[in-house]
């Protein structure tokens, strides 16, 4: 094994906080006895819930403060109202939540174009940086999905010949 | 004001949405001058943590301009500059007493491994996060820390997530002088956290990764070892046992998380099917490769599972293998004084500076690590570029 080097000069700090009394990281270092009594800190005041917040069942209540970011709603909203009756421990609980970040895609898509929005796909997905950085692989992307495209579209079409009745 | 909104799996884009209010009376709304996407930002770009809903507003690594607070504010006022931590921590919870701010019990109603963070999915509390103009800062008299006059608003920015998180990766490998390290990602977190391995004492550094641009990167800003895992091996553990007399590093560190690459199973169970929290693949290697007795510590975040054991609950809950979300708030008093003392320039990570307007390229440019980035910031138009 290479051995520890001997001059460590180069390194600007090194050894700085290698002593362990002097460690401001390692967790748990000011117990206090009342990790033994619950829930028993005084409590912050209750954030107003004014839109729907979904709440782990693995807990009593909500916390003190909640988030603001996207209330649940649509068919992903049902979906997650469903995920949030079962506890974390639980694939009932993660796995319609996958699902619903799928769904919630799609509503996403139509609530552009019901407010009248077309979403720039090419935009949001950043190629604009890939056409400056990186044009090859923008190019094999694009290929790619051209021949996919073209090989399913000539399947489609030979099926379809190949379905027609016979005559006679 | 203008924002960042996710639209789905690799498609985000900036819009304009109604101003953040206060809704609690310890909050506080801070303009935002700087804000950086975050290797954990891709996890969420990417659709690898359930419960990431479309409209959200992520950047939990921003810094700001106190504009307004609430009745109950007392530690900030308007006008103050300060450093927001990632966590939202309300400073007197069990897990907060404890240092553990990453934790806390009063910030994250939607899941109990983690506390909440700012700009995360739902999972972490569905807070919106500072890829914005203006941001609400929940607990605002316990998490936000002045900028001390005089520090580069670059490095003050750093120190919300990366470098505490790249610090505490550091301690929790439980380094002893001499010990050999390996870190593998040499995304911004890893690099800092090989960089940071030299001040616990390590003897030896190593970084492992598959671009040769962010090792090459690694190299001069952690003074370290840095091996390509396509090119310089044909297996990583056994790689790390031979160059190590056989006996493997002392500690290693997964600075990967869910995103990680290099196996082919488990990207299409773990990233592409969503079968486990995400690919483990960084994780089986630091565990095979570390010596009997060594030390795993775990800062890359792993989603909820199925089938593999819930290493991102470890994670969140702060479990002893070593493993937790940085408590930003225990580290900064450190980490200002390291900056302000010149151990440690974390700006230097800094290779893109975008405009929010344009943070669709920003997360593309990070995401495919295109022209050559390691770390990317972002500047509202309202931010004084």
């Amino acid at each position: 094994m290479k051995k520890t080097a001997q001059d460590f000069a180069h390194i600007p700090g090194w050894g700085i906080d290698a002593d362990p009394k002097n460690d401001p990281t390692y967790p748990n270092r000011h117990r206090t006895g009342e990790e033994h009594d619950g829930r028993s800190w005084e409590r912050p005041t209750q954030q107003v819930l004014d839109r729907e917040v979904l709440h782990s069942i693995e807990r009593p209540d909500y916390t003190a403060v909640v988030g603001n970011s996207v209330p649940p709603s649509g068919l992903s909203g049902m979906i997650r109202r469903f995920a949030f009756k079962y506890s974390e421990n639980s694939y009932l609980h993660w796995l319609p939540l996958v699902m619903a970040d799928k769904v919630n895609v799609v509503e996403g898509l139509l609530d552009d174009l019901a407010h009248g929005t077309v979403p720039n796909i090419w935009a949001e997905k950043g190629y604009n940086s890939e056409w400056k950085h990186d044009k090859k692989s923008l190019f094999i992307k694009l290929g790619t999905v051209a021949a996919l495209t073209a090989g399913v579209v000539y399947l489609m079409t030979s099926n379809n010949k190949g379905s027609k009745p016979k005559r006679g | 004001m203008l924002a960042m909104d996710f639209r789905g799996p690799r498609r985000v884009r900036a819009v304009q949405k109604p101003m953040p209010e206060i809704l609690h009376p310890e909050d506080a709304i801070v303009k935002v001058l700087r804000t950086c996407i975050c290797g954990s930002d891709l996890h969420l770009y990417n659709g690898n943590v359930p419960d990431t809903r479309v409209g959200m507003t992520f950047g939990h690594e921003f810094i700001g301009e106190i504009v307004e607070i609430g009745s109950e504010v007392t530690e900030v006022k308007v006008g103050d500059r300060v450093m927001v931590p990632f966590n939202i921590a309300c400073g007197r919870c069990i897990c907060c007493k404890q240092g553990m701010y990453g934790n806390c019990y009063e910030s994250n109603s939607e899941s109990t491994a983690g506390g909440g963070f700012l700009g995360y999915s739902h999972t972490g509390g569905g807070h919106n996060g500072g890829q914005a103009e203006y941001a609400r800062v929940p607990y605002a008299n316990f998490g936000p820390t002045v900028i001390p006059a005089g520090m580069d608003l670059d490095d003050a920015v750093l120190l919300t997530d990366i470098t505490p998180t790249g610090y505490q990766a550091a301690e929790m490998a439980g380094i002893q002088p001499g010990d050999t390290v390996v870190v593998f990602g040499a995304g911004p977190v890893g690099i800092m956290a090989a960089r940071c391995c030299w001040l616990f004492g390590a003897g030896r550094v190593i970084i492992i990764d598959q671009y040769d641009y962010r090792l090459e990167f690694a190299k001069n800003f952690a003074k370290c070892e840095a091996y390509n895992f396509r090119t310089d091996m044909d297996d990583p553990v056994m790689f790390l046992k031979k160059i190590t007399d056989w006996i493997g590093p002392d500690a290693c560190i997964d600075a990967v998380g869910a995103e990680a690459e290099g196996n082919v199973m488990q990207t299409i169970t773990g990233r592409k099917l969503l079968l486990q929290g995400g690919s483990a693949t960084a994780l089986h290697w630091a565990i095979n490769a570390v010596r009997k007795g060594g030390v795993i510590s775990i800062v890359g975040v792993y989603g909820p599972t199925d089938n593999l054991i819930p290493i991102g609950n470890v994670l969140n809950k702060g479990l002893t293998i070593r493993a937790n979300q940085a408590s930003v708030k225990r580290h900064l008093p450190r980490m200002i004084d390291h900056v302000m003392n010149g151990i440690l320039k974390p700006s230097l990570l800094i290779t893109h500076r975008i405009p929010l307007e344009e943070v669709a390229e920003g997360y593309h440019i990070f995401s495919a690590r295109l022209d050559n980035c390691i770390k990317t910031v972002l500047i509202p138009p309202t931010a004084n570029r």
